[in-house]
């Protein structure tokens, strides 16, 4: 390729049916922005999704995509990364889709090393089937099926992943250019596995829910953006920080400029303190919160294969069996 | 039993605890049958328990092969031998046995608290209970230790010798060499002289012990004549070895390499195991979390290039079928073995049932056709393979192929083909047009109606797939009603166009025209084959089950009756009803055990007598 291209160029002809104002098409956006910066090239790349309203993304997309069934994507992306190891491949699933009917699969992918790129987009709610609740929807969530609240307590996308064994967990929120942005970046750039959880607003039947920590006005004191050997500063000027509070082992918000020696240096090799930081509920942590590089399932795969899945025997080699007769 | 030395064929029935090493012994035996020439056919059936309580009924492992000039073409239906390594395995096969049959027990192991163990009040050596057989009541156990006194083994130790003790008496017994039996525990237990070494002792003791005076008067040696086969170069062979060697030659007539993905399940693993040791023809083994992932990643596999394979057996089957409608909608070529075990639900793991017809042939949500072959025999494993990778290469689309836990397990000499007599697989090449790269995609060969193999990486060729309808021009997603009816028909269309490209379908045995004609399909070959041998009647076999051979009515019509032997309860007599028109008599056995040669003349002989 000899011109660079550019965000435009990986977009589709395909006319692109999310509700008006739904928060993917800011994800797409930075998709195809994050795409063009890093250089990838369209023929080998390949955009992998289950069902739900996440899923219809490979569809806008201008690179190869495969719209699969309801949960199922990392079983899919799994084989054809197995098949040819090279391609760039991308999972793009929702929170039912990949922690309710597929949380088999993004367990076993996560826990293999398998060299996707996994984006979560999170909205609370089931959306593609009119609104249920999901299993990431908070206690007493309200839906056509929980019409008194749900009873379920919500699972944690951070801690499942980093309970699987994930080697990269990060976070971003959707219409975050500049957060979205750096963290696809670093997880383009992973070699295994790398979950990205992006908070995604869907407008038609879970309006706001992070507007807590997502609106404009709330984003400075309510989001802690990480970066790996710096102080895990937040709030205006970077006035405040997060300490370790070693009597109840929970990580809490101190004056920074008081206590500037007792804010936590960002270390996103220590699995510990991913474990507090995705926990955290008060700033909400952003960007790569756990990155442990290891070795790829599939570049383990095929060191293991005796012939590093090439052909260099006939099946006539190995037909005659252990012993073989002549009948004349 | 026939004490005359001109029989054609004998059967023995090896029995003991699962624990015993019986499977190993039987094919032992099997091996050594065939390098002396006769043919055979094996039938191991072992209980679901991997190590069931010692001394129990439902710990009875057993092996049965028949052996002899042949054609041979099932285990047999009665055994004319049994071996007995304890009361328990007495009690479970001895009502298998016609009058007459020779026993050989384990005098050992027939102690007060094994006798209960097996639910004998009396033991059945002294009580009447085998006075209708020839019995052979031999100190195996004690006799093995004093053979391998010498090597200082401890009891247990010791005590595990005496399979291939045993194995020396049958051997001697039915004159054959001691020698593939002896390289084999050389071979296998090289790490271990000393128990290589008592061992082989023990088989040498046992074929002794079989010469000597001390048991010639009831045990007169047996002489097979050779079996009357086609020349070539033959070996022993299971269905999943045959499979296995199958998948290999596919991938290489088809010049892709093979990602076979799979979630371990009984009677499926064994292809698994095999297909680790093949590595090096191009095949990677892909163990997933569950069966649904398993046939997943072989869509995956697939969609990047490589021929995707999965494998499992009923349950297994059932857990895919929504991904298979993916595979038909995408239009990607997938193979999927069934091998069939009893049911419903877990029901009998370990037992044989041919009872997954209705599910590989109806059983998906919408109108979702797939291609149905079924391999007849173990050796045809590896034919039908090949079969079904050339079906779904040419067809861009998943195949079901239905083998059964009986061909899985059970061995036959097989003659080795050459890779050559088989044409290379063709895969649809991508048209060099100027159209965009996702009606390129989607361009389809007009007589298979199989799309252009278009996979990630390719430059240029950029496009999207999914199991959302689409275009039948473009592939761009269409919930337009009439090209949704144009997309039903081409799927419909699509696996009726397999049918003219399979050969025509042929009668097995008998004249081709008549009053009867049995139709059977599956591993139920063997028996079937040897009743229409033995009556006179005609006998089709089916390979091909979706779409079925374009001239079976025809060929069908040319008889009066037709019957439909099945270990089901009815499922070809049901797709021959709903394709044909005909309305075939069923015959039908579900007991998880093959069918008897007997058990078909006699329905034969009915339908027969009432026809005349």
């Amino acid at each position: 390729m000899t011109d660079k291209l550019t965000a435009k160029d990986f977009a589709t002809s395909q006319e692109v049916r999310w509700c008006p104002g739904c928060g993917d098409y800011a994800i797409l956006k930075a998709v195809q922005k994050a795409l063009a910066d890093v250089g990838a090239d369209p023929a080998n790349t390949a955009f992998v999704s289950g069902i739900g309203c996440a899923s219809r993304f490979p569809y806008y997309i201008e690179t190869y995509g495969f719209h699969t069934i309801h949960g199922r994507a990392p079983a899919i992306a799994t084989g054809l990364k197995l098949a040819n190891p090279d391609l760039d491949v991308w999972v793009v699933t929702g929170d039912g889709d990949s922690l309710s009917i597929g949380g088999n699969h993004l367990m076993h992918a996560l826990r293999r090393n398998v060299g996707l790129k996994i984006m979560l987009f999170n909205n609370e709610i089931y959306g593609l089937t009119k609104g249920q609740f999901s299993p990431t929807s908070r206690v007493g969530t309200r839906s056509p099926s929980s019409p008194s609240g749900s009873v379920d307590s919500p699972v944690s996308p951070g801690q499942f992943a980093l309970g699987c064994g994930a080697k990269f967990f990060a976070r971003g929120v959707d219409t975050d250019k500049v957060g979205m942005s750096d963290v696809l970046q670093q997880m383009h750039a992973f070699e295994g596995a790398a979950l990205v959880e992006i908070f995604q607003n869907c407008i038609v039947y879970n309006e706001d829910v992070f507007a807590s920590f997502t609106d404009r006005e709330n984003a400075a004191n309510a989001q802690l953006h990480l970066r790996h050997g710096e102080p895990m500063l937040f709030g205006e000027h970077n006035g405040k920080g997060i300490r370790f509070n070693q009597q109840t082992w929970s990580l809490e918000v101190v004056d920074a400029t008081a206590s500037p020696d007792q804010v936590l240096v960002h270390d996103e090799a220590n699995v510990m303190l991913a474990r507090l930081l995705v926990d955290m509920r008060l700033p909400v942590a952003m960007g790569v919160i756990y990155r442990q590089p290891a070795v790829s399932y599939e570049a383990a795969f095929y060191a293991h294969h005796t012939t590093q899945m090439k052909r260099t025997k006939s099946v006539a080699d190995y037909i005659k069996g252990p012993s073989s007769w002549t009948v004349e | 039993m026939n004490k005359n030395n001109d029989i054609e064929s004998v059967v023995i029935r090896l029995a003991g605890d699962s624990g015993d090493g019986i499977q190993l012994m039987g094919s032992q035996f099997a091996v050594s049958t065939a390098l002396s020439g006769a043919d055979f056919s094996t039938f191991p059936d072992y209980p679901a328990e991997i190590r069931a309580p010692t001394g129990t009924t439902f710990g009875v492992s057993a092996y049965q092969i028949n052996l002899g000039g042949g054609p041979i073409t099932t285990a047999g239906d009665a055994p004319d031998v049994l071996v007995a390594f304890n009361p328990a395995a007495l009690k479970v096969n001895l009502p298998l046995l016609d009058k007459g049959a020779l026993v050989i027990v384990n005098n050992d192991t027939f102690t007060a608290r094994n006798l209960a163990k097996a639910g004998y009040a009396n033991d059945p050596r002294e009580d009447g209970t085998l006075n209708d057989y020839q019995v052979v009541a031999a100190d195996i156990g004690h006799l093995n230790l004093e053979a391998v006194k010498e090597y200082g083994l401890s009891k247990s130790e010791g005590g595990r010798c005496k399979n291939f003790y045993a194995l020396g008496m049958l051997l001697w017994m039915f004159d054959r060499k001691l020698g593939s039996v002896e390289a084999w525990i050389a071979r296998r237990m090289a790490g271990n002289p000393t128990m290589r070494d008592a061992n082989i002792t023990a088989l040498h003791a046992g074929h002794a012990f079989g010469e000597t005076a001390e048991l010639s008067a009831s045990l007169s040696q047996i002489k097979l004549p050779r079996a009357n086969v086609t020349p070539g170069e033959y070996r022993s062979i299971t269905g999943a070895e045959a499979l296995a060697l199958g998948i290999a030659a596919a991938g290489e007539l088809a010049d892709r390499r093979v990602m076979f993905c799979s979630y371990p399940i009984t009677p499926a693993s064994p292809l698994l195991h095999r297909l680790t040791h093949l590595a090096e023809c191009g095949i990677g083994t892909f163990q997933a979390e569950d069966e649904i992932a398993a046939i997943c990643a072989a869509i995956g596999a697939s969609y990047g290039g490589m021929i995707g394979v999965t494998s499992s057996s009923g349950p297994g089957i059932a857990l895919k079928t929504e991904a298979m409608g993916l595979a038909v909608s995408a239009e990607l070529p997938l193979v999927i073995v069934n091998w069939q075990r009893g049911g419903p639900s877990t029901g009998l793991p370990t037992k044989t049932e041919q009872s997954d017809l209705y599910q590989a042939v109806y059983g998906r949500n919408a109108d979702t056709p797939i291609p149905v072959i079924a391999a007849a025999t173990a050796g045809e494993c590896f034919t039908m393979a090949i079969e079904a990778t050339r079906i779904a290469l040419r067809h861009m689309t998943p195949v079901i192929l239905l083998a059964d836990g009986y061909l899985s397990n059970a061995a036959e000499p097989w003659r080795i083909p050459a890779l050559t007599d088989f044409e290379p697989i063709a895969s649809n090449k991508v048209p060099g047009t100027d159209e965009g790269p996702q009606r390129r995609a989607f361009t389809r060969d007009p007589n298979s109606h199989g799309r252009a193999w278009v996979t990630p990486g390719m430059p240029g060729l950029m496009h999207r797939i999914g199991g959302l309808e689409k275009d039948i021009d473009t592939g761009h997603i269409s919930y337009d009603p009439a090209n949704h009816q144009r997309m039903t028909d081409l799927r419909a269309a699509k696996v009726e166009s397999v049918a003219n490209f399979i050969p025509d379908q042929a009668i097995e045995i008998g004249p081709d025209s008549g009053d009867l004609v049995v139709v059977g399909w599956g591993s139920t070959y063997g028996p079937i084959y040897q009743a229409a041998r033995k009556t006179g009647v005609s006998f089709i076999h089916l390979r091909h089950l979706n779409p079925l051979p374009r001239n079976l009515p025809e060929l069908i019509g040319r008889f009066d009756k037709v019957l439909v032997p099945e270990m089901n309860h009815g499922q070809l007599t049901t797709l021959l009803r709903d394709k044909l028109c005909v309305e075939p008599v069923p015959l039908n056995k579900v007991t998880g055990q093959p069918f008897l040669i007997r058990e078909l003349v006699g329905k034969i002989e009915s339908l027969r007598g009432n026809a005349l």
